[in-house]
């Protein structure tokens, strides 16, 4: 094992920042880099930096396009702020969490309210009740299409054609968290128990991809679409999917091994190269490359798990964040 | 690693008197601030802060185990109110009346993320002493409810007379003679009868003595019933591993809770287990004792249990 003492680091260079409470998501809204926290706040950070307090309870899970960040929180609101800090309330449920969030293509807006998915598009707000909890909203890399996950399954629904009958993807147990492939062509959810699922779109194809040690929390394509990365190991798992079949039949790369015990708690795919963000459950990031697995510090163990990283869109600078609401900004 | 968050389970059936436990649990002068996680039908006239809304969600694992079940909305739950854990310093789960208590247990123990930050601490079952007796009949809940318990408020006990109230304690006694039992009235209760149990924690597995045993007035409840075995020969403890395991994973659905501490053969400490359906748990302890008796003891609480069977295994894996 490669002990972090002896890698090349980037740490002293990280710009850190104290959010106050444990770091649910980061994203880059433009040039400025924003934190959603477990007390409700949105931390912009940037030319004007703004502490915008956006819910009264915890932020749930977050949303970005890139110029607004979208939060869901306990307090049966969704929040979207901007980069100037300029909050906007967008959904008011009084007494109900709002659990999920997703953003799509034209201002397009999904989120859950326990076993009901709401949808707004410039075309209205619909609304469809599934059996279970939902436990994770995706849009498709196009069109207005949104992947539901669920208590045995996922379901797909059109948001411009409310009244097509929903297409669902049936597997037993329960799924909390999806994404889509950046080609549109799978699906991948993350499951209550220590595995993802995965469905080939064109003819429903079943891909299970197991052997974690622990629930995968974090996923995420690397950009060019031929590698899942996700959390869960000590390793970080990269599934293959460069060709037709996905990673069925094949086996997965392991980079980047944690410390002792320690398992990967997040991953961020650089946007434009092949290199990786990690995030390790003691506070760790490291930056990773995918042609040969060479690692550069980012961060030293903070004795904290990385909760959340996130690139800025040209890849220039890297944002983390972990549960004690410790957090920082790499510039390359 | 910041201690775990204690969680403490309630149930009863309905009109038992679990709101007016939890409100006295509430109301008390002790200093702590509780998240309350209740069922959307029953949140009336609760006064906390935090109180969240389950919807009783069981899920199956993907596993193959049918008795391997979790609350989907309890994981759902515990993950938003560990975003911001700072809040609070205890979780109260308030179940309905006909949940089975099985799966929110098990939730603690299958659920990584869960069981890292939290831990069950204990399953406090509010109990009608009027009433009980006719919902042992006719409620299967009631009585899962009875069997799972590790503290047992015999609720409403100025309501009948001593000799009604003895009776229905025999009742539970042949039930589950393990759990802790106080007669109240609107659920008066000392919080530390309550609350800090541990009644999880393996460290804190101490003896296992039923409470209570009067053999002459012992009722033996037909369908669930404790099976408690012990040994003063040492175990072998392949052969225990081996014999408890496929004893779970058979009889797995009809074994509510099962505990143990035991001695194996050239092992100086004590290992001790505890365990909800299928799902065990278990580690060495400490050190045996000098003055100490050197016993395997072990406790299985279950519904139509095959105990000659239950015993022989336990008596094959003596070394």
């Amino acid at each position: 094992m490669t002990s972090p003492e002896t890698l090349p680091s980037l740490a002293q260079k990280v710009r850190p920042i104290e959010t106050g409470s444990h770091v649910v998501a980061a994203a880059f809204l433009g040039e400025c880099a924003v934190f959603a926290t477990g007390e409700g706040e949105v931390l912009v950070t940037g030319e004007s930096e703004a502490r915008v307090k956006a819910h009264s309870g915890a932020i749930l899970e977050a949303a970005n396009d890139g110029n607004r960040i979208v939060t869901a929180g306990d307090d049966g609101r969704l929040v979207a702020v901007d980069r100037q800090g300029q909050s906007e309330t967008l959904v008011e449920a009084p007494g109900k969490w709002i659990d999920h969030v997703a953003l799509g293509p034209d201002g397009a807006l999904a989120w859950s309210v326990g076993r009901t998915v709401f949808a707004r598009t410039q075309k209205g707000e619909n609304k469809l009740d599934l059996p279970s909890t939902v436990g994770g909203l995706a849009f498709a890399p196009k069109g207005l299409r949104i992947a539901i996950a669920h208590y045995n399954g996922a379901t797909l629904i059109y948001l411009n054609a409310p009244e097509a009958v929903p297409e669902l993807l049936g597997w037993k147990g329960s799924h909390l968290g999806d994404l889509f492939s950046p080609d549109g062509r799978f699906l991948i959810t993350v499951m209550q128990e220590p595995t993802l699922h995965g469905w080939r779109l064109a003819d429903g194809q079943h891909m299970r991809m197991s052997g974690y040690p622990g629930r995968v929390r974090s996923i995420g394509f690397t950009a060019d679409g031929k590698w899942l990365a996700t959390s869960g190991a000590r390793e970080v798992i990269l599934w293959p999917f460069q060709g037709k079949d996905g990673p069925m039949g094949k086996e997965p790369r392991l980079l980047a091994p944690g410390q002792g015990e320690t398992r990967v708690s997040a991953v961020a795919c650089h946007p434009k190269h092949e290199v990786l963000a990690a995030g390790y459950s003691d506070g760790m990031v490291m930056l990773v490359r995918l042609a040969d697995g060479a690692l550069i510090l980012a961060r030293r163990a903070s004795g904290s798990p990385v909760s959340a990283l996130a690139w800025r869109a040209d890849g220039q600078v890297l944002a983390f964040g972990s549960e004690d609401g410790q957090a920082g900004l790499l510039a390359l | 690693m910041s201690a775990k968050i204690p969680v403490t389970v309630l149930t009863g059936y309905l009109g038992a008197g679990k709101t007016t436990l939890l409100n006295r649990i509430l109301s008390e002068p002790h200093g702590k601030k509780f998240a309350v996680i209740v069922n959307e039908f029953g949140e009336i006239g609760i006064d906390n802060e935090l109180v969240v809304g389950a919807d009783e969600e069981v899920f199956e694992m993907n596993n193959g185990c049918v008795c391997c079940t979790v609350r989907g909305d309890l994981i759902r739950i515990i993950d938003g109110l560990l975003k911001r854990r700072g809040r609070f310093d205890g979780i109260l789960v308030e179940t309905t009346g006909l949940a089975d208590p099985a799966p929110v247990a098990q939730t603690f123990f299958l659920d990584d993320t869960v069981g890292e930050r939290t831990a069950l601490d204990a399953v406090v079952t509010v109990a009608d002493a009027k009433w009980l007796k006719d919902r042992l009949r006719d409620a299967p809940e009631a009585k899962n409810q009875i069997a799972f318990a590790d503290v047992i408020l015999l609720n409403k006990a100025d309501l009948v007379n001593p000799d009604e109230l003895r009776d229905v304690e025999l009742r539970i006694r042949a039930i589950n003679p393990y759990a802790r039992i106080h007669h109240t009235t609107r659920c008066e209760v000392a919080i530390g009868s309550v609350l800090g149990q541990g009644a999880f924690d393996l460290e804190r597995i101490l003896a296992i003595e039923p409470a209570f045993l009067e053999e002459d007035h012992h009722h033996h409840d037909e369908e669930v019933q404790s099976i408690a075995l012990s040994s003063e020969k040492p175990l072998d403890p392949d052969r225990f591993f081996a014999w408890v395991q496929e004893l779970v994973a058979r009889e797995g659905p009809k074994i509510l809770r099962s505990k143990g501490i035991l001695s194996f053969k050239d092992d100086p400490q004590r290992f001790v287990f505890q365990g909800v359906h299928m799902v065990l748990d278990g580690d060495h302890q400490r050190e045996w004792r000098a003055d100490e008796k050197r016993e395997s003891r072990i406790v299985f609480i279950g519904r139509e249990l095959d105990a000659e069977a239950i015993e022989k295994g336990f008596k094959s894996s003596v070394a």
